[in-house]
């Protein structure tokens, strides 16, 4: 008889909350790569704080913030080789920015261009799922895919706590591990699914031991320390590339914010949960600690990327709003490799009413 | 030329098109050793390999998923369905997945595949194998929905979907795979996608249908003949995009509509078509626009499918109706 009591929960941690180091384990990364995962950190905290403002003030549309979680999304994207490939979800955006996807199209997409979902032509990266867990089936067929074709490159599907009670989840994990698919299954657990505690989400004692049913590697990682994070991930990327099969990395953090905008957490979060994560368990401030006790950074630094990354942050807005809208016939021009008939004819409709509009005075 | 049955037709535009193009792979449940349920893809894995026809777990929802992740990463996956019953399982990947990509993606992101399934009634399966649920993709955006009914239009509407860069879904009417054998040529031809087949021409009345009725239309539409009815029947062979001009031009000549499908009347692709040539061909009309089709109930036990199903007298009912406007 299987009996949960009798798996290993190992939980990889290589700091300790206080910026400590706990774990030999450390990877030997350059005080430049340590400074730039930091770095990663700040802006993409700013980044949050401006998109969050941006939508109060209207100027993009409903938000998932990920303000909290940026050492389980970058920490894991960073350990990625440009060729590789992301499928996020909708709160993956950072993830995707450190794998290249341009700052500027993300607003676009916050504020509904279609353009924002264009992936530039050299970037492996999926338009953000908004279906929960319908990506980790993609994810699943891409890493085939580059089995198939004798390729390198590993496939990352990032989502949520939530998402690993879908149908769709496990028959990803099932049918990538029965290819030995070099896919890294993400999960970054922030404890709620909107208003959906874990416990309710899951009676297994952790994510990481549901790819044991799969015969494949599951790993709980503290999702907040960026260090451990990068460490697991890179671990996984070479399990990958060796041919080994996927791995279900669960990350353990937490979504300091609301599920979106739109959404008002003190209904159903209890406030001491939140300002202990918040307070005592912050990403950012854990390796900023750690980076000053090495003496590698100061406050006066600290300001110093500040402002020019607000700056920078200010400058792809600017360069999003200056994009032109979305026109109304461009939707009929992705929906088939070449519009048939009828689909046409209501193209040239919306654009002979578009053009009596204009022309009535009221455009 | 070679005589051969819808399945052999089937195989054989699978195979050619996989020796061409070794993007082209196959995967589903039981399609390896077995051949798939009913053979379509019998041998092919002995002759590509586990790598290019692949048995799959038993799990719909991943087939389809993973063909979409394949399509991504440089492939063309043919997947199978065992049964159109189970597209359910299907249906987000199907619908919000493969067929919004490319939308979604502003064109940057595309799925070439193509989602074979056996349906259709008369044959006495077990429930949810027979359903005919076509309309459920003509009302999603990014798809194409080919259903052929004969031999050699399933060969060549098979390699155009193949070759199609959109997702199609490829219906195969389960009565007809062995119904009959017909002449097709041995080399690979297409077949367009979006182009109906007046299979008969006719005077009187039109009639649109798809599948498996088409052969007992024409059946009906020989008997007319002899009534002095003069039927001209259509074989949609294309349900998204729909070919409006056929029909319309079909419509303006004899001023006369029946629409005969297998799926249940309402929300089906007859309504679609009435309503379409009421748009476009009102004033050629003599009489109302009838359906023939499916009752509104889930397709039915073994016992009562032959007069669920559309059959000839409730078309020369449909016929006889329309001509005493
Ligand atoms: C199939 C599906 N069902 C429901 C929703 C609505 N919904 C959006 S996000 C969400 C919670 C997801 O939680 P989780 O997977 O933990 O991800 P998180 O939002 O915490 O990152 C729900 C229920 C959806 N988008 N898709």
């Amino acid at each position: 008889m299987f009996d949960e009591n009798d798996l290993k929960h190992e939980f990889v941690q290589l700091l300790s909350e206080d910026g400590i180091v706990k774990n030999e384990g450390i990877p030997q990364l350059s005080n430049e790569t340590l400074i730039e995962l930091y770095e990663w950190m700040v802006k993409m905290r700013l980044f949050d704080e401006k998109m969050l403002r941006l939508q109060r003030q209207g100027r993009i549309g409903t938000y998932a913030p990920f303000s909290g979680q940026e050492a389980a999304q970058i920490g894991s994207a960073f350990a990625l080789e440009k060729d590789d490939w992301i499928f996020p979800s909708y709160r993956e955006l950072a993830a995707m920015m450190v794998h290249g996807y341009p700052m500027k199209q993300i607003i676009l997409y916050t504020m509904g261009n279609l353009k924002g979902s264009q992936t530039p032509k050299d970037l492996n990266v999926f338009p953000v799922q908004i279906i929960i867990a319908a990506q980790t089936l993609h994810a699943a067929g891409c890493a085939i895919a580059s089995k198939l074709k004798g390729e390198k490159h590993v496939t990352v599907s990032y989502f949520g706590d939530g998402a690993t009670s879908q149908g769709d989840f496990h028959e990803a994990l099932n049918i990538a591990s029965v290819n030995k698919a070099p896919a890294i299954f993400f999960c970054s657990n922030n404890h709620w699914a909107i208003s959906v505690p874990l416990q309710k989400q899951t009676a297994s004692k952790t994510i990481a031991q549901k790819a044991v049913a799969y015969g494949m590697k599951g790993i709980q990682v503290d999702g907040n320390d960026i260090l451990a994070v990068y460490q697991v991930m890179k671990d996984a990327v070479e399990q990958c590339r060796n041919g080994e099969g996927p791995i279900l990395i669960e990350a353990v953090t937490y979504r300091q914010g609301p599920h979106t905008t739109a959404d008002d957490p003190t209904r159903y979060r209890n406030d001491d949960e939140v300002k202990d994560w918040i307070e005592r368990r912050d990403p950012l401030k854990r390796f900023y600690t750690f980076l000053q006790k090495k003496g590698l950074i100061d406050e006066g630094y600290e300001s110093e990327i500040k402002k020019k990354f607000t700056e920078d942050i200010d400058r792809a807005v600017a360069e999003a709003e200056a994009v032109a809208q979305p026109t109304t016939d461009e939707a009929f021009d992705y929906v088939y490799d070449k519009p048939h008939k009828l689909l046409a004819e209501q193209k040239r409709e919306v654009q002979r009413f578009l053009a009596a509009k204009e022309g009535n005075g009221h455009g | 030329m070679a005589n051969l049955t819808m399945i052999e037709a089937i195989r054989e535009a699978m195979e050619q098109e996989m020796e061409k193009d070794d993007r082209i792979i196959i995967l589903g449940e039981d399609v390896g050793k077995n051949g798939g349920v009913f053979r379509a893809t019998e041998g092919l894995q002995a002759k590509f390999g586990e790598d290019r026809v692949m048995d799959t777990p038993l799990a719909e929802s991943a087939i389809i998923g993973t063909s979409i992740g394949l399509s991504i990463n440089g492939f063309r996956p043919v997947a199978e369905i065992q049964f159109l019953g189970f597209i359910y399982e299907t249906m987000d990947q199907i619908a919000a997945q493969a067929a919004r990509i490319r939308f979604r993606s502003a064109g940057r992101f595309t799925v070439p595949m193509v989602i074979r399934s056996p349906y259709g009634g008369g044959i006495r399966t077990p429930e949810l194998h027979s359903d005919s649920l076509e309309a459920l993709f003509l009302h999603s955006p990014g798809l194409k929905v080919v259903i052929p009914s004969n031999p050699y239009d399933a060969k060549g509407l098979l390699i155009s979907a193949m070759r199609d860069d959109n997702p199609v879904l490829f219906l195969e009417p389960m009565p007809l795979y062995r119904a009959f054998r017909m002449e097709v040529p041995e080399e690979p031809y297409e077949v367009p996608i979006g182009k109906a087949n007046v299979v008969r021409e006719g005077d009187d009345v039109t009639i649109v249908t798809w599948g498996a009725p088409v052969k007992l239309v024409q059946k009906v539409a020989e008997e007319s003949a002899k009534k002095g009815i003069s039927v001209e029947v259509i074989d949609l062979r294309t349900i998204q995009p729909i070919d409006l001009e056929t029909i319309v031009q079909s419509v303006e000549k004899t001023s006369r509509l029946i629409i005969v499908h297998e799926a249940v009347k309402s929300g089906g692709v007859g309504g679609e078509i009435a309503a379409l040539v009421s748009e476009y061909a009102l004033f050629s009309l003599a009489s109302p626009i009838l359906r023939v089709t499916g009752y509104d109930t889930p397709y039915p036990v073994p016992p009562i499918e032959d007069d669920w199903l559309p059959n000839a007298p409730r078309i020369e009912k449909a016929i006889n109706k329309v001509m005493s406007y």
